[in-house]
């Protein structure tokens, strides 16, 4: 990194979540120290570092490349940031997150346990700008691919580096294209598919917004591979900052003959057009995609026909997803036989996780497949937060499962997951403590599925919704006994039945759930127990007399009135006018109320 | 056309290449359930009850939809398909009204029909039932979408049959259903009233206004199933049975396309006007006029004997007394002012043969080319 004959350069994460977290305040403050002028420094911005959960977070290089990371920063810190750190040369030890000469710091393993290929870009260069993305090699592996490479060379590349599709089915990519490239047809399509809609997944959301032409260098590369001249990115409108950064990237690619008629001096054409999604999640499913990008209703066909023979506007398309062809330019870079030294047999380089929930540390993990479920939760999450027990991790979105503390040595590899009823899915990774009822868990996930149903197929449309009200009515207390064997036998119909994979998959949390946590369903149905102290219905609030210091927060927001208490004296919670909505327990300062 | 072998639960056909699995087994007489196939539309895979078991694939495949290949194994029924077929009709009795007594649709009720076959009289996945208000804003087509089973076959016919394209699904997921543009009625639409949506729907979803009440047809599948049993045509059956009602075949006298139609009639009278899917011109479709004007037939004021004006008032006479006066004066127009000064004007109501028989009346018995016809207008 540069420091363009300055002492410093200074970057802000400013993705999504930076700005959410407060980063366009800070941004505000150092744009005008800038301006002003004193500081031995360069400002800019870049995407998303990864750091979550110490958002936002700012980058100070130094002129001999070294850096320090600072987390938690505000407008106000900006002052001090510059005063000690720019002006005196002095680190400001408390703030610290990562430093590049003391790797071991702070959250240091945050970053020290990760692999970084999809994002090794993101949060080190400005997203907007192509000229950072040239000066580290960017655009070079198209320039090669499309000098040096047939088609079909390509392919082989891809293939021997034995990358398998990111979107959460894991088909080999390179055999993907070669279906695209041998398929009869003048004219074909490739779609980059950036419709991410799984609670708890923001990988491509992260590498749009943080190092967009990674992506389109993929498309390149891909297009050139299965002989496409029109690509399409479809991505959800709910990415404004992803969709106004691809904007730009395309423009300036454009502009330098990147993309359009006989790119990078070839008499090859490619070009890309961005195509909104209007927030459907089952438009991540390519054939309903595909509808999407034609015009209609998004709504899956069923397959056979695959799009590699029929697809977008009855033509062969290709449809990959964001991470897959943002590993492509290192691959062709560096060669397949490289990207494959990392993983396991069967799965090969690096898997980006959305880690969150109630994990300690929450944010982007890109780890070598081949790592331990724990690895990544523990070394590179650092853990559950703090007094909690891991109770299980929910893997793969609403289409994943849920798996306890026993299989936490699972690897991180397509087939072992799947062997635990769980699914790599896209990469959401959603960490559960001992106060996550599962049962409440499998129910959120189901009513996401529901919603996101088409409507289209009767096992997916209907059959989820009598699961789901299966599950409220568990939840509320008025489980039947037989309510457990309807659940097992509806999943199975609708695993079997459904037209597309968002209703193929999406009993899978309950089956996990009801696989490794069954007694907590059977606690819920024959004892009228929720033992995580979650369902309303199943829980009775008490205050620990041994540890209530009589502050009064409760009282305060009990929007019932049912706690009393003299102050600094133990309170009590009348169980008739409590209605379980568990405020108090937000807001007791010493954990003395007790859910059960 | 190139052929293909297929297995079909143990036996063996030939069908040509492309042809859907549905296609061959229902051309050879094997019985796969369907809810949203409609051999008039392009296939569509929603239902799922037409799910067969291929030998090698990987999943269950719609049968609608997939098309068969040469050497394919295939398994219309198993446990496992049963199994999944009553889950899926007792899903779809969940959630619809249980009042077929009341219903015009009940005896040819698809859904009813699937009912009847797993032995469903209630569904055993109660839940939350959706309350919908029924449409009636016009004068041709009720839509009950608490009767609708998502099936989508209303929405196909009108975009890919009629090119019109009143309806799209509105919302998602179980909320889905059906609709208009922004609920608009369907005259504020471009919707022409041929009623296909009607001739379409499976249930009771989509029904003609004009019949409403008027007495429901007899199974007719069942009747059908007798009639070739005992080697009686359907009047034979139907009067042997003592049912009210008869249908009768006939071919629309609106204009020279010549589709088919079943008049159903209760005491001579009209009750329904239906076409026969597949067969004829119209392969089972129909226009609005087809459909729903047949009012005429029963008409008191319909004319049964020709009418000659005597003075102010038209008097009652027979066919030789009127057509030799009409002889008469075309004879005496065309002495007096040529033949060019008779124009003769044909109809589309009636056949080609006879609207040759006009041009040819007009041209060889009149001797002017003065020949036009009313589907000019």
């Amino acid at each position: 990194m540069g420091t363009s004959g300055h002492r410093y350069k200074v970057v802000l994460g400013y993705g999504t979540c930076g700005i959410a977290a407060g980063a366009t305040g800070v941004r505000d403050a150092l744009e005008e120290a800038e301006k002003a002028g004193g500081y031995d420094m360069d400002f800019d911005i870049a995407g998303c570092m990864g750091y979550c959960f110490i958002e936002p977070v700012v980058e100070v290089f130094d002129s001999e490349g070294g850096s320090v990371i600072y987390g938690d920063m505000t407008a106000k810190k900006v002052a001090q940031l510059l005063d000690e750190h720019i002006k005196s040369g002095k680190v400001i030890e408390d703030w610290v997150v990562r430093k590049s000469d003391q790797p071991e710091a702070g959250e240091g393993d945050f970053l020290a346990n990760q692999h970084r290929v999809v994002l090794r870009n993101c949060g080190k260069i400005n997203p907007e700008s192509i000229e950072e993305y040239i000066e580290i090699g960017g655009y070079e592996a198209a320039k090669k691919a499309l000098a040096t490479m047939s088609p079909d060379e390509v392919i082989e590349e891809v293939s021997a580096a034995g990358i398998r599709g990111r979107g959460g089915a894991g088909f080999p990519t390179g055999t993907k294209w070669g279906f695209a490239r041998k398929s009869p047809g003048d004219i074909k399509y490739l779609i980059c598919n950036a419709d991410e809609g799984d609670p708890g997944a923001f990988m491509d959301r992260s590498v749009l917004e943080g190092d967009p032409h990674t992506v389109i260098e993929g498309m390149i590369l891909a297009g050139y591979a299965i002989g496409a001249r029109q690509g399409y990115i479809y991505c959800r409108a709910e990415y404004p900052l992803a969709l106004k950064r691809l904007d730009i990237a395309l423009e300036e690619c454009h502009r330098r003959g990147f993309l359009g008629e006989g790119i990078f001096g070839s008499d090859w054409d490619f070009d890309i057009r961005i195509k909104k999604g209007a927030g459907a999640f089952v438009c991540g499913e390519e054939t309903a995609m595909m509808a999407s990008i034609e015009g209609k209703r998004g709504m899956p066909n069923p397959r056979p026909p695959f799009p590699a023979n029929q697809g977008l506007w009855g033509k062969p398309t290709n449809i990959n997803n964001v991470e897959t062809l943002a590993a492509i330019p290192w691959i062709i870079a560096n060669g397949g036989a490289e990207y494959a030294k990392t993983g396991t047999e069967k799965s090969k380089g690096t898997k980006v996780f959305c880690l969150a929930g109630k994990v300690r540390r929450s944010g982007l993990a890109e780890v070598p497949m081949g790592y331990t479920l724990r690895q990544v939760i523990f070394d590179v999450g650092g853990g559950v937060q703090a007094g909690k027990e891991f109770k299980a991790v929910q893997m793969g979105g609403p289409s994943g499962g849920c798996l306890p503390a026993a299989l936490l040595d699972t690897l991180v590899d397509y087939d072992a997951i799947i062997a635990t009823g769980a699914i790599m899915g896209s990469g959401g990774m959603i960490v559960a403590d001992d106060r996550t009822c599962m049962v409440d868990l499998a129910r959120y996930f189901l009513s996401f599925t529901q919603e996101e149903s088409c409507g289209k197929c009767t096992p997916c449309r209907i059959g989820t919704k009598r699961m789901l009200e299966i599950l409220e009515r568990i939840c509320e207390g008025r489980g039947e006994p037989d309510d457990i064997d309807k659940l097992d036998e509806l999943a199975a119909d609708i695993k079997a039945a459904s037209l597309c994979a968002l209703g193929g998959t999406a009993p899978n949390p309950v089956l996990t759930t009801l696989k490794y946590f069954r007694n907590e369903y059977e606690d819920h149905i024959l004892n009228h127990k929720c033992t995580a102290g979650v369902c309303p219905a199943l829980i009775t609030l008490h205050i620990d007399p041994e540890t209530c210091i009589g502050c009064g927060a409760c009282v305060k927001v009990c929007p019932t009135e049912a706690i009393t208490g003299e102050k600094k004296q133990p309170h009590v919670i009348d169980v008739e006018a409590c209605i379980r909505c568990k405020m108090c327990l937000s807001r007791c300062p010493e954990d003395s109320i007790i859910a059960e | 056309m190139d052929q293909i072998k297929v297995e079909i639960d143990g036996s063996e056909f030939t069908a040509p290449a492309g042809s859907t699995i549905l296609e061959i087994a229902r051309a050879n007489g094997v019985y796969i359930p369907t809810l949203c196939y409609d051999p008039r539309l392009t296939p569509y895979g929603a239902c799922r009850l037409c799910l067969v078991e291929v030998e090698g694939a990987r999943a269950l495949l719609p049968s609608c939809y997939a098309r068969a290949e040469d050497g394919m194994k295939i398994q219309t029924t198993n446990e496992k398909l049963e199994r999944i077929r009553k889950t899926l009709v007792e899903l779809l009795v969940s959630d619809h009204p249980m009042e077929c007594m009341g219903c015009e649709k009940s005896g040819r009720c698809e859904l009813q029909e699937l009912a009847q076959r797993y032995d469903i009289t209630e569904s055993g996945y109660a839940g939350e039932k959706h309350e919908y208000i029924e449409f009636s804003e016009n004068p041709f087509v009720t839509r009950d979408y608490n009767k609708c089973i998502m099936c989508g076959r209303c929405i196909r016919i009108c975009r890919e049959v009629q090119g019109v394209g009143v309806y799209d699904f509105v919302n998602r997921g179980f909320e889905a259903v059906p609709g208009t543009p922004f609920e608009r009625p369907m005259q504020e639409t471009p919707c022409e009233f041929c009623g296909q949506c009607i001739s379409t729907c499976p249930t009771g979803a989509i029904k003609a206004r004009p019949y409403e009440g008027d007495g429901r047809v007899a199974a007719r599948d069942i009747l059908r199933n007798a009639c070739a049993y005992f080697h009686m045509s359907e009047e034979e059956m139907t009067k042997a049975l003592g049912l009210e009602e008869w249908k009768v075949r006939t071919t629309c006298a609106y204009c020279g396309c010549g589709c088919q139609l079943d008049l159903h009639v209760i005491d001579n009278r009209i009750v329904e006007v239906t076409s026969p899917l597949m067969e004829g011109a119209g392969q089972g479709n129909l226009c609005v006029k087809g459909r729903f004007g047949y009012d005429f037939v029963g008409s008191r004021e319909r004319l049964t004997r020709p009418l000659i004006r005597k003075g102010k008032k038209f008097v009652e006479t027979d066919w030789d007394t009127a057509l030799d006066l009409v002889a008469k004066k075309l004879g005496g127009t065309k002495k007096k002012s040529g033949a060019d000064s008779i124009a003769v004007l044909a109809s589309a109501r009636i056949t080609n043969e006879e609207n040759y028989l006009i041009q040819k009346f007009a041209r060889a018995g009149i001797g002017t080319n003065n020949v036009d016809h009313c589907a000019r207008l």
